[in-house]
């Protein structure tokens, strides 16, 4: 199960890293989400992984529970990486329709262009 | 009066001058007044016990870890600095309100003068050399304003640069100084360092220490080779030259050498460094000064010259040298503030300041010229005025003092300056106002009124007074001033008459030679302006060019404007740090087994290693990946479920929902494809860098599962306090509401501003020609046949009230069972895109009557406020109190604070997500298009929107 994770997680890192080098915004915001639910699966191990426990409290019986600290963490990180996200895309767009160039990059046209205008 | 109110009360009136203006500009400059005034009388009630040689003391530890204390001292030495600054201050504050014209923004005028006194008042007396440095930064910084005052003009505006720069690097060395200093004598309190002379004198850091402390001084006191920004910051108006060059401003590089005096001076580094400078300059400002036909740059290289004739006095090191320097700086201060301000009368009375256009000026502007006599006089040193006085001692000084066991070195150069000096003087007076009169002024002159000359005449009286009865008048200050200098107990013999000595043959070469001098004039302007001179402000215009130029390179290169390079660096260096601390690092044996897996959790990830291997692959079309992140983003909630998080997992799918339609919002606008870009290369390199970091992540965080917390965690807390204390049982919601509530009190606040900033975006990119482009856009892909298909807004609007009582009831058992705000929230606003979507965003805006951004305030507002409500009950902020309660025939339920708490977070999310979405899709919005209508099918629709075209 740990090995699943982990691959999971270095998967999802290494397809973000890949995505983030794009020269495109749409692909770097790809990433950048990938990068996101790495994170946040990474966060949420270092609890270590246990089934069947979640940390909801039986007043009834005396049960195991999972930790609780790196959920709370996580799920506020997940709230604010759609914030971000959102904004991130909100500029990307605002770039294109001003630019009418989606690159992330500022080209020797791109500058002689800001130049000029 | 307090020393901190003396010290703060410039700061206070400076609030008031600008208001006041409004009020006109006599109640402007009398708030000015009024508060450097008051200041004064506060100081002044310390006189006596100064004169008496005590020293007043008060202090408070600011930042005490630092060594940085508000404290301050009064003795001799800062008594005299501070009573010239609030005395030459108010007549300053006088002098300016009939000097400014009415176009000059008067109110502003005082307000940074005011905030120029309270950092010179500050630094004089500072008893912490920390402290000290923060008034230093800020007279450089405020005389900045001052100087720059005329911001049309751009020397004005060079002039301010040039001075920040240099004062502002020589601030930069003395911290450096300062610290060293500080560093020896273990404290950084004056009154401490200056009774560590040995400890300090024989430190190998003495050198560096003294020579960093001394730039910054020089470069303060425009000494020689820094005396350049002095005379460019004359495009100033005249009533701040006047105040920063005679009393101010320029002396505070002299005041910090003689308040270190008794720690730095008598070693042979410091009378070879200080006096040789002074000494320079002192000479060279009195030669350039003959030949400045400005009267202000005269006045300007004159003050040069004195300030380097008083470093060099502190630069002997001896007792009676230090007593001439005291001396010299109140005769200085008197005369130069009188000279600045007649230049100043002339200049607003004839229109010019150029030498060449003027003459004759004593029939037309008698009491401007008799105020302007007596104090050039002075200024050449002729009896029995005061700066005859002090330049006699500073020349008997001279008399006997070797440089290198030279003995005619010193007397000789010092002549030749006093005969410069004596020269120039000597034309301020000849060349302006006496000779014939003459009919081509640029203006009819005359004298000023009352109120601009009595600032100059009572400071002339000052000289005369000073000159004939100077035992009487100053006496117990010089003598008070040079024991604190000293830390002895000095008596100075001022007197006029000292017998029949070298200075007094060195005086009357001087006074004979400055008259030969002016007379030669003529011939020596011709010499002068043929020799060939390095001209400061180029070779400092060039050195800025260059520096200027190599930072604007070194950013070329390092920011090329390639995001991509940013990231590509950014991730090496990641990966080079990490294989460091994984070679360098130790590891222990794993102490957890591996779980078996299951046949569930085994398809769940193949699933995910598929999608993503495929968002890699087809990441070029964008649709398809945005498909396949949404898998992606499954999986991870479903795993998250399996692992004992649901509100993860709730949370998670949630939020995958709005992060897609987002996606697809945008991407309605962006171009579909990825075009190919990057040749094989570059994607190998790309790819090798991505596998090392997911390897180095994933490794990582399979290391971490494999093995127990390395100490105790502190999850059993919560666990154990969540009910206990919280009085909820999802241990999860509780730490979100209560335990860890103020993270999420900002959490919000972040959400929110995120939200805000997505709707200034768009207002921002909507109101350029984007617009017009949007406008007359035509899609790029085929549309839908109906763009609110019946069914979908028949079922959306079924599902409404159904998907808002479902966040209401995650919302409600979120306390004790997986939901909470966060999650409701989330819900509710999917509820709502719903209808967005299938009604559109026309007939949804008419419906929507609360503004989201209120939505958004009033969620912060009602956490802040639930927080507050624990103030009153004497808990700390955001302490949560719960209750149960039991209303037949209800259930006995839970009345928590925390639920008020997250009443607020469901709001802010609401909110907050709505008004992301929104703006987006503001975009595809045309206003004036009616939205069509979106429930009322009708087949006539199709021919009455072809009629409204026709029309």
């Amino acid at each position: 199960m740990e090995l699943l994770v982990a691959s999971a997680v270095g998967l999802l890192t290494a397809a973000g890293i890949y995505l983030i080098l794009r020269r495109r915004t749409f692909p770097v915001i790809l990433g950048t989400s990938l990068l996101s639910y790495a994170v946040n699966v990474f966060l949420f191990a270092t609890g270590r992984l246990i089934t069947n426990a979640p940390p909801i409290l039986n007043k009834y019986a005396e049960v195991p529970y999972t930790d609780p600290l790196p959920q709370a963490l996580v799920l506020t990180a997940i709230v604010i990486s759609f914030g971000m996200t959102a904004v991130v895309v909100m500029i990307a767009l605002g770039a294109y329709l001003s630019a009418k160039d989606d690159s992330i990059n500022m080209d020797e046209t791109a500058s002689a262009d800001g130049e000029d205008a | 009066m307090s020393l901190f109110l003396i010290a703060a009360l410039p700061f206070l009136g400076a609030l008031f001058p600008a208001l006041l203006i409004r009020a006109g500009r006599n109640a402007s400059a009398s708030s000015a007044a009024l508060a450097t005034g008051l200041a004064f009388v506060g100081l002044m009630l310390h006189a006596p016990a100064i004169l008496r040689g005590e020293t007043v003391q008060v202090g408070i530890d600011w930042l005490p870890v630092l060594g940085l204390h508000a404290n301050f001292f009064l003795d001799g030495l800062g008594f005299l600095f501070a009573t010239m600054i609030l005395g030459i201050g108010l007549l300053i504050i006088l002098y300016a309100r009939f000097y400014l014209s009415r176009q000059d923004p008067m109110g502003q005028f005082y307000t940074y003068l005011l905030l120029f006194q309270g950092a010179m008042v500050g630094i004089v007396l500072s008893d912490n050399i920390l402290l000290l440095l923060v008034f230093w930064e800020l007279t450089s910084l405020s005389s900045f304003l001052l100087i720059g005052y005329w911001k049309h003009l751009p020397e004005g505006r060079q002039g301010a640069r040039m001075a920040l720069t240099v004062t502002g690097m020589g601030g930069l060395a003395m911290i450096g100084g300062m610290l060293i200093l500080g560093h020896i004598a273990g404290s950084y309190d004056i009154s401490v360092i200056l009774q560590h002379k040995d400890a300090i004198q024989s430190s190998d850091l003495y050198l560096p220490a003294l020579i960093l402390i001394l730039i910054g001084a020089f470069t303060k006191s425009a000494q020689f080779p820094f005396h350049f920004w002095l005379p460019h910051a004359m495009a100033a108006p005249t009533p701040v030259s006047a105040y920063l060059h005679s009393a101010t401003m320029v002396k505070a590089g002299l005041f910090l050498m003689a308040r270190l005096w008794p720690v730095l001076a008598g070693t042979p580094e410091w009378f070879y460094i200080v006096a040789t400078t002074g000494l320079i300059t002192m000479v060279i400002g009195a030669v350039i000064a003959l030949f400045k036909d400005d009267l202000k740059a005269l006045l300007a290289f004159s003050t040069v010259s004195h300030l380097g004739l008083i470093t060099m006095l502190l630069g002997f090191g001896t007792k009676a040298a230090a007593i001439a320097a005291v001396f010299h700086i109140i005769n200085h201060a008197t005369f130069k503030a009188a000279l600045f301000m007649t230049a100043g009368i002339v200049d607003h009375e004839t229109h010019t300041r150029d030498i060449k256009r003027l003459g004759g000026l004593r029939h037309l502007m008698p009491v401007t010229f008799v105020i302007a006599t007596v104090a050039a006089l002075s200024m050449a040193g002729i009896p029995p005025l005061n700066g005859f006085l002090s330049k006699e001692m500073m020349l008997e000084e001279v008399s006997h003092t070797y440089w290198l066991q030279n003995p005619y070195l010193l007397p000789g150069l010092a002549t030749l300056a006093a005969a410069f000096s004596a020269a120039y003087s000597f034309r301020y007076i000849a060349h302006v106002f006496l000779g014939p009169k003459r009919d081509d002024y640029p203006a009819k002159p005359h004298d000023p009124g009352f109120g601009m000359w009595a600032s100059p005449a009572l400071l002339v009286t000052l000289v005369v007074l000073i000159g004939l009865f100077s035992a009487r008048m100053v006496g117990p200050l010089v003598d008070a001033a040079a024991g604190a200098v000293t830390q002895s107990h000095p008596h100075a013999h001022l007197k006029l008459w000292h017998g029949v000595t070298p200075a007094l043959y060195m005086s009357g070469i001087a006074v004979l030679g400055g008259a030969v001098l002016l007379a030669l004039h003529a011939g020596l302007l011709r010499i002068w302006n043929a020799v060939p001179r390095p001209e400061a402000k180029v070779i400092f215009d060039a050195l800025i060019g260059a520096v200027t130029d190599l930072a604007r390179g070194a950013t070329a290169r390092l920011h090329d404007g390639s995001l991509t390079r940013y990231a590509l660096i950014m991730v090496t260096f990641t990966l080079a740090i990490s294989v460091f601390a994984y070679g360098t690092g130790t590891i222990g044996a794993p102490t957890r087994e591996q779980q078996a897996v299951g046949l569930l959790p085994l398809v769940g990830w193949i699933c995910l290693i598929v999608a993503t291997a495929c968002i890699v692959l087809f990441h070029r079309r964008r649709f398809i990946a945005l498909i396949l992140i949404g898998i992606v983003g499954l999986i991870v909630s479903l795993a998250f479920n399996f692992l004992s998080a649901p509100d993860l997992a709730l949370t998670q799918i949630s939020v995958e929902v709005v992060t897609i339609i987002l996606m697809l919002l945008a991407l309605n606008f962006l171009p579909k494809e990825t075009p190919v870009e990057t040749p094989v290369p570059v994607r190998m390199r790309d790819g090798v860098i991505s596998i090392l970091g997911g390897l180095g992540v994933g490794g990582l965080i399979y290391a971490l599962m494999l093995r127990d917390f390395a100490a105790p965690s502190i999850s059993e807390f919560h666990l154990a306090n969540s009910y206990k204390g919280g009085g909820g049982t999802n241990v999860v919601n509780v730490i979100l509401v209560d335990f860890r509530g103020f993270d999420t009190f900002g959490e919000i606040i972040v959400l929110g501003i995120a939200a805000l900033v997505i709707f200034a975006l768009t207002e921002a990119v909507l109101s350029t020609r984007v617009r017009a482009y949007l406008l007359n856009r035509e899609p790029d892909m085929p549309q839908a046949g109906d763009s609110h298909p019946g069914l979908m807004v028949v079922v959306t609007r079924m599902m409404m009230p159904v998907a808002l009582m479902v966040a209401a009831y995650i919302f409600f058992r979120g306390h004790n069972l997986p939901g909470g705000g966060f999650i409701a929230g989330l819900i509710a606003a999917i509820a709502v895109i719903m209808q967005y979507m299938a009604s559109g965003f026309g007939w949804a805006t008419e419906r929507q009557r609360i503004p989201y951004h209120g939505i958004i305030g009033s969620g912060v507002l009602i956490a802040a406020a639930t927080g507050l409500g624990a103030w009153f009950n004497g808990e700390p902020f955001l302490t949560s109190a719960f209750g149960y309660v039991h209303i037949p025939p209800l259930e006995e339920f839970e009345l928590a604070t925390a639920a008020l708490f997250d009443l607020g977070v469901f709001l802010a999310v609401v909110g907050a997500v709505m008004l992301a979405l929104e703006s987006l899709s503001r975009f595809a919005w045309q206003p004036g298009i009616p939205t069509e209508h979106a429930m009322d099918i009708n087949p006539a629709r199709d021919t009455a929107a072809q009629d409204t075209n026709e029309v």
